[in-house]
């Protein structure tokens, strides 16, 4: 059994909180890279250059890629072999969010009483986090800050189970097309399907811990990522809804089993700064 | 890339005039930053004919709730947020003289119809982009509402800070003109003809 004290779960949040609002991942840079250089419209390819240039200006002036430096969605993967020692995990992990979020001058933007006073925390506290039980002896803690535009735009629809590919399409394609400029697009869509109502909206936040681009290891699943990126891009909304063949990244798609009865499809979407960093212990 | 127009703000009847959906600007002068809570606060004012934080007539509006500024900086990272939210508050400052709104997103009919009706133009600032933003932010001070924190209202100086014309003075709206433009209908299946 390995021993895992709070405290290293609470300096590995704060640094991940941090790194994740300042440093955009390689593979969304590249990303953008690859966007840039296949747009069409000139204006689009000035928002492009203008994202891209904020991400090199915030690694190097250790500046939040964004004003809104979102929600603080934590993903612990527990090894089943570890014990956690001095305190309580949920605590440290909030613990980690207070101090990053503090310590790196991020934006607190979480508020309770959600339906009356909406007070401010004041430490961005809260975090959500998704917690999973693994086989092993080690503890993997990821950090995504999810900003309010894009999460503003989650959409989740219970079809009728044999409503298939076409139902599916039009509902991903529509829950883009409304939402214009709002994700802060070239967007990464998640789509979650299957399980119950509540697990495919997690399933289509998971799609989005995803390398960009990288598709599902089922080649069906793959396939219909493909096809449903190519369609999401001839909505033509672009960069900013400006107008331009890159509106989306790519299309992430999570699947499970689900009631002979249902079909459950969520979709999440993520903005352009796509914002997530791990580490394990 | 696309030609930039600098402009002095104030905005003149001029620029007004001139400025047309899918001009690249950048813009320098004086701007006013206001969200959710502080518009609030600024329609109900103007309501009850109480003073305003500052004079809108002529001025720009900035949807923006900057992350705090690190010691000896202006400003912390500061883009625009969804304009879509303010959409509700907007007909009445634009009746009482706004001329400028910088956010991101499209704007609901009502927002079109009134700033074609009051002559004022919404451009959106590259959303997600606030580091870089905050570089062409020279000064800040707080003007009213600093018990919003983050959504107070705050008076910029701006140089050179990029946006983009999506609603022009003469009715045209930039991201319904793209979004048509870079369509390709025969590519979209069942969803183009609405029958799925």
């Amino acid at each position: 059994m390995k021993e895992i004290h709070v405290s290293q779960i609470t300096e590995t949040v704060a640094r991940l909180c941090q790194d994740a609002t300042r440093n955009l991942p390689e593979d969304v840079v590249a990303a953008l890279r690859r966007a840039e250089s296949t747009e069409e419209s000139p204006l689009a390819r000035q928002v492009l250059l203008e994202i891209l240039d904020n991400a090199e200006l915030a690694r190097q002036e250790m500046l939040p890629l964004c004003q809104d430096t979102g929600t603080a969605v934590v993903f612990a993967e527990v090894g089943q072999d570890v014990h956690i020692v001095g305190g309580d995990f949920v605590n440290a992990v909030n613990a980690g969010v207070a101090k990053g979020y503090t310590e790196g001058y991020l934006r607190k933007s979480m508020v309770d009483k959600p339906f009356s006073t909406r007070t401010n925390t004041q430490d961005n506290t809260p975090a959500v986090v998704h917690t999973e039980i693994v086989p092993g002896d080690r503890l993997k803690l990821a950090v995504m800050p999810k900003g309010g535009g894009c999460e503003n735009m989650s959409r989740f629809v219970m079809l009728l189970p044999g409503a298939g590919k076409e139902v599916i399409t039009s509902f991903v394609l529509r829950a883009v097309d409304e939402s214009g400029g709002n994700p802060c697009p070239p967007i990464i869509v998640g789509v979650g399907i299957g399980g119950t109502a509540e697990y495919s909206m997690t399933l289509a936040k998971k799609a989005l811990t995803r390398r960009v681009g990288d598709p599902n290891p089922d080649p069906e699943t793959a396939q219909f990522e493909a096809e449903l990126l190519e369609k999401v891009n001839a909505l033509g909304l672009g960069p900013q809804a400006v107008g331009g063949r890159n509106t989306a990244l790519a299309v992430h798609i999570e699947t499970y089993p689900t009631h002979i009865t249902a079909l459950p499809v969520a979709v999440n979407l993520q903005c352009h700064s796509a914002r997530f960093k791990s580490a394990e212990l | 890339m696309a030609e930039s127009i600098k402009i002095q703000l104030p905005l003149k009847d001029a620029d007004l005039e001139k400025l047309r959906a899918g001009d690249h600007v950048l813009l320098s002068g004086v701007i006013y930053t206001a969200r959710d809570a502080a518009h609030r606060r600024m329609v109900a004012a103007l309501q009850k004919g109480e003073p305003m934080p500052f004079d809108v007539r002529g001025q720009v509006i900035y949807y923006v709730g900057p992350t705090p500024a690190r010691p000896g900086c202006v400003i912390g990272s500061a883009g625009p947020t969804t304009s879509m939210r303010l959409d509700p508050y907007t007909p009445a400052l634009l009746e009482a003289g706004l001329k400028g709104i910088i956010g991101k997103g499209s704007r609901s009919p009502a927002v079109r119809d009134a700033l074609k009706k009051h002559k004022a133009v919404y451009f959106l600032a590259v959303g997600g982009t606030g580091a870089l933003l905050s570089q062409r932010i020279k000064k800040v001070d707080i003007v009213a509402y600093e018990d919003l924190g983050t959504e107070a209202v705050r008076r910029m100086e701006v140089e050179d800070f990029p946006a983009v014309v999506v609603n022009d003075i003469h009715g045209n709206d930039l991201l319904e003109a793209g979004r048509a433009r870079y369509r390709q209908p025969d590519r979209l299946g069942s969803y183009a003809t609405g029958r799925a």
